[in-house]
């Protein structure tokens, strides 16, 4: 090895990407008796309650004789012009979407100028928006409808007003998972220099954060919009208590009044959580599905 | 040399200059979020820490707090607690065991893509929709109910289950507590290496002393703040319990609820010093959650 | 006497063979790599003697103790994994004694064990450390000293220096040889780098897709590779075309040029390709070795040694070689034609049809 001081180390083809594991080395695996006890226990959890309220909405009461099931309790809840259904869903969608709005508007620039210039703020901003976690709905409902029932801010007096109180209060709940979602987002791109590239070419601040930032996290935008979407559908207690004609106390009131026909409201509440959670994991983002306290 | 370094100091002065020549934009940028938070968050509970200490005649007092041993506020806060800690343990075991079946369990890959998804649906759907499914399900006319007394012919009613008592709540309160618990331990078991119990085994150890030694003490602040949380997570609710007892089993937040829509507390303050309470309760259980979890993260890293 | 006998092991996974019929004696005190690419079989035969891995045939015996069938955690084979595997729950002491808790010994013997194996490793000062707070290389001497603490028949490293830097890879490559000559504990060690494997070992077991291709010293494995694959695979090799002038006497042409090699089975006529060790060649140079002019393509200076490439001739391929640097040389330029030289016996053979991952050089700087 008089001249070959460099040569020695060569590697093969195939060896760099080595991480000295065995190619295929999954045995195939039925698992263990244990596993699925539990997990059978677990799925009949789940679905249990999901069959029932499927059985009452199709109309079929307990009992050793069984009707045929009939779909006339949606018809009664969903087709009957006087149902409030419709309306009631519409309102809360509308509400949801303010939400959403809103709570997009805040968060974007907060969690970009935290990010770009202000990193002393990260620790007082998170700790806000993780408020929400720590302040349960009935709570802060409670201290909302003190504060805007009276002057200075005498929201609480018309419905427009308790409908921004209400918005405001969700917009709140909503921190936590779009905050997070967002700065996630921003995380993964390179703000500094996607900003420093859009002011070279010219572009002022409203539209960088517009036009650069937005389409940029547009996948974190949308899961954080999901789940706002899926908590503030069905939520009922700021909205009762606030007096707000959104989904949830609407559905809360027929549960009192009629039988058959929340079964079917209920089925279609859950359908749409499903699909907001759905959209979600398409996304891809599932970690930032854990969410505590918010509708229950 | 010298003039290149020079250079440089110059470029990277002039660089960094547009990022402190206009502070006030990004103070700018903030603002809204510190106005809306102030509007919406921290003036109401202004309100209600103000108002905690105060008395009927608007007069500076602590015996609102005081005030929170009454047996109605102390009884309801009993109540919570304790159906929180049962379905955070309880809903924390199962979830455990949940996880773990298709985690360590070797149960086909898709089970545990299907367990998540249903997790992450399962854990927000709660309030008036989920009382109202174990009515179905549990109620005196309940599908599960009329199954069990055709089969075994019985009457679990007569037998003494309630779905409207405590224990009726604690059932229904897990099915959000499980799946939640699902979604955060599901992490800290990925994380639990192959070559950790491959390690063990190599040293000689048993299946039971890797669970003792390595991966339960390795698992145990996951468990811990997870269990702590979901302790939050049933703290907190009220929609679910109100449609299903319509305030006939009094917990905190109920009892709250009621003091919203008139004084039941036949005391305003003692209301707000209630409201203190659960944000005192739910902060210790965050933070208690977060240390945890800074803790096993360092570990899983 | 073999220590460590394994005999006709194989390992299917479903249709896919992992590892065919591998059968390896080795000493008591002996330290045997297994050396491949990725994918060759040479980690699940590590996880086949400590136990991980049922084989699909095959027997595995240590110290005339049939082991084939025992449950990993009755073997009493210390292993090294390549994530380090330190329970991150436990300090550096608890670590390396956990294989006496679990084996009940009492706490003063544990504690002294720990504290010797301590001082092996030299970290003694690091005993209530938890493994976040150590470096790569701490935390792999650790594993070292965990692996060793219950006093195993048999150690098992796979890839224990993969995770780290090439620095620390050298230094603590020394130091587990020095441990493991100290302690004359039989060694399997699993490495996809020939460098680690040439250096450390006492015998090289070189395996390509589940097969053993050749066992013997690094010397012998290097110098006289058995099969095209080890010889690719083992160092570096220049390739050149060549057809069979004369077998009978060996000689060769290449492009034209007469070359000999010391002995030649192909028939003449035939395509054949010659491989050369880069170390082996040298500039002009008289005496009765083998000569081959071609036209400089490329000369790169990398420090202490200037490589330089020359082609010889049309489509009979390139010879890389590396010649020492000092201030008095003068470097060849590009398109200069320079007369190579090297010996016959350094011209190995092989069949112009075998499939030769590696045909060029692919030098890395180790």
């Amino acid at each position: 090895m008089t001249q070959g001081g460099g040569a020695i180390g060569m590697r093969a083809p195939g060896a760099l990407e080595s991480v000295g594991k065995p190619a295929p080395d999954e045995k195939p695996r039925r698992g263990a008796l244990w596993a699925w006890v539990i997990f059978g226990l677990g799925f009949l959890y789940f679905f249990l309650p999901l069959v029932a309220t499927f059985e009452f909405a199709l109309g079929h009461p307990t009992g050793p004789v069984k009707p045929e099931p009939s779909l006339r309790y949606y018809e009664n809840v969903v087709l009957d012009p006087r149902s409030e259904f419709f309306p009631r869903l519409l309102f809360s969608f509308g509400v949801a979407i303010a939400t959403i709005i809103l709570s997009i508007a805040i968060i974007v620039p907060t969690a970009y100028w935290v990010r770009l210039r202000l990193p002393r703020l990260r620790p007082i901003v998170e700790f806000i928006t993780l408020m929400p976690f720590v302040i349960p709905p009935v709570v802060a409902v409670f201290g909302l409808i003190r504060t805007f029932s009276g002057p200075p801010f005498p929201l609480m007096d018309t419905t427009f007003g308790s409908t921004i109180v209400l918005v405001g209060a969700y917009t709140i709940l909503s921190f936590p998972y779009m905050y997070r979602a967002v700065d996630t987002g921003l995380r993964a791109i390179d703000i500094q220099s996607l900003t420093e590239a859009a002011q070279s070419l010219g572009a002022g601040w409203p539209r960088i954060i517009v036009g650069v930032i937005f389409p940029n996290i547009r996948v974190a935008l949308l899961s954080g919009a999901f789940l706002t979407l899926a908590i503030v559908i069905g939520e009922y207690t700021m909205a009762s208590f606030l007096g707000s004609k959104t989904f949830g106390p609407y559905l809360s009131l027929l549960g009192q009044n009629k039988a058959f026909e929340p079964a079917g409201v209920s089925i279609i509440s859950f359908g749409l959580t499903w699909i907001a959670m759905g959209a979600i994991q398409f996304l891809g983002r599932g970690g930032q599905r854990i969410q505590v306290g918010g509708a229950r | 040399m010298p003039d290149t370094a020079a250079d440089g100091n110059k470029r990277g002065a002039r660089s960094a200059r547009p990022a402190q020549r206009r502070p006030l934009l990004a103070w700018l940028g903030v603002s809204p979020f510190f106005l809306f938070t102030l509007l919406f968050m921290f003036l109401p509970a202004g309100f209600l820490v103000v108002g905690s200490f105060l008395d009927q005649e608007g007069q500076p007092t602590l015996q609102n707090y005081a005030d929170l041993t009454t047996p109605i506020v102390a009884n309801a806060y009993a109540n919570s607690i304790e159906i929180s800690a049962i379905t955070a343990i309880g809903g924390g075991l199962f979830g455990f065991l949940l996880a773990a079946s298709v985690i360590l369990g070797g149960l086909p890959p898709f089970m545990r893509n299907a367990l998540m998804t249903f997790s992450g649906v399962a854990s927000n759907f709660a309030g008036v929709p989920l009382a109202l499914a174990f009515i179905y399900t549990l109620g005196n006319l309940g599908f599960l109910t009329a199954f069990i007394n055709n089969t075994f012919a019985t009457d679990i009613g007569q037998a003494g289950f309630s779905l409207y008592s405590k224990v009726g709540l604690e059932i229904v309160y897990m099915y959000f507590q499980f799946p939640l618990m699902v979604l955060i331990i599901a992490p800290a078991l990925d994380g639990l290496k192959r070559d950790w119990r491959e390690a063990a085994e190599n040293m000689g150890a048993t299946g039971f002393q890797y669970w003792r030694y390595v991966a339960f003490p390795i698992l145990l602040p996951s468990l811990m703040g997870a269990v702590i949380l979901l302790f939050g997570n049933a703290f907190g609710a009220q929609a679910t319990a109100f449609q299903l007892t319509g305030g006939t089993i009094p917990i905190a937040s109920i009892v709250i609820g009621a003091q919203i829509r008139g004084d039941v507390l036949h005391n305003t303050g003692l209301g707000f010093a209630m409201a203190m309470g659960m944000v005192v309760i739910m902060a210790m259980a965050i933070t208690g959650y977060s240390l945890l979890q800074r803790r096993s993260e360092r570990w899983l890293k | 006497m073999s220590f460590l006998t394994l005999t006709g092991v194989q390992k299917h996974f479903g249709a896919f063979t992992a590892v065919e019929d591998f059968t390896l004696e080795a000493e008591k005190g002996e330290f045997v790599s297994f050396l491949g690419p990725s994918g060759c079989g040479k980690t699940t035969t590590l996880r086949m003697i400590a136990g991980f891995e049922l084989p699909s045939a095959g027997r595995i015996v240590i110290n005339d103790v049939d082991i084939t069938h025992r449950s990993p955690n009755q073997r009493n084979v210390g292993m090294v994994f390549q994530s380090y595997a330190l329970f991150p729950n436990m300090t550096v002491a608890e670590n390396i004694g956990f294989g006496l808790k679990v084996r009940k010994r009492p706490k003063e013997q544990v504690q002294k064990r720990v504290g010797e194996l301590l001082e092996l490793i030299h970290l003694p000062d690091r005993a209530g450390r938890y493994p976040y707070q150590l470096s790569g290389g701490q935390q792999q001497r650790v594993a070292l000293a965990r692996a060793l603490a219950f006093e195993p028949q048999v150690l098992l490293l796979d890839e224990p220096l993969s995770a780290l830097d090439a620095k620390i890879r050298v230094s603590l490559r020394n130091e587990i040889r020095a441990i493991q000559r100290q302690l004359g504990i039989t060694t399997v060690y699993v490495t996809h780098d020939q460098e680690e494997a040439l250096s450390l070992s006492d015998r090289v077991v070189v395996m390509n897709e589940g097969r053993i291709e050749q066992i013997g010293t690094p010397f012998e494995i290097y110098n006289f590779p058995t099969t095209a694959f080890v010889a690719s695979f083992v160092g570096t090799l220049n390739v050149l075309a060549a057809s069979v002038v004369d077998a009978a006497s060996g000689r060769l042409s290449v492009d034209g040029q007469e070359i000999r090699a010391a002995s030649v089975s192909a028939p003449n006529g035939s395509k054949v390709s010659v491989a050369l060790r880069p170390e082996i060649v040298t500039i002009g140079g008289e005496g009765d070795g083998n000569r081959l002019s071609g036209k400089i393509e490329d000369v790169t200076f990398l420090g202490s040694i200037v490589r330089i490439r020359v082609k010889v001739g049309e489509g009979a391929g390139r010879l890389s070689f590396d010649t020492f640097n000092n201030p008095s040389l003068i470097l060849p330029k590009i398109g200069d034609t320079l007369a190579l030289t090297f010996p016959p016996e350094a011209c190995l053979l092989l069949d112009a049809a075998a499939e030769i991952p590696a045909l060029s050089i692919d030098a890395d700087e180790a």
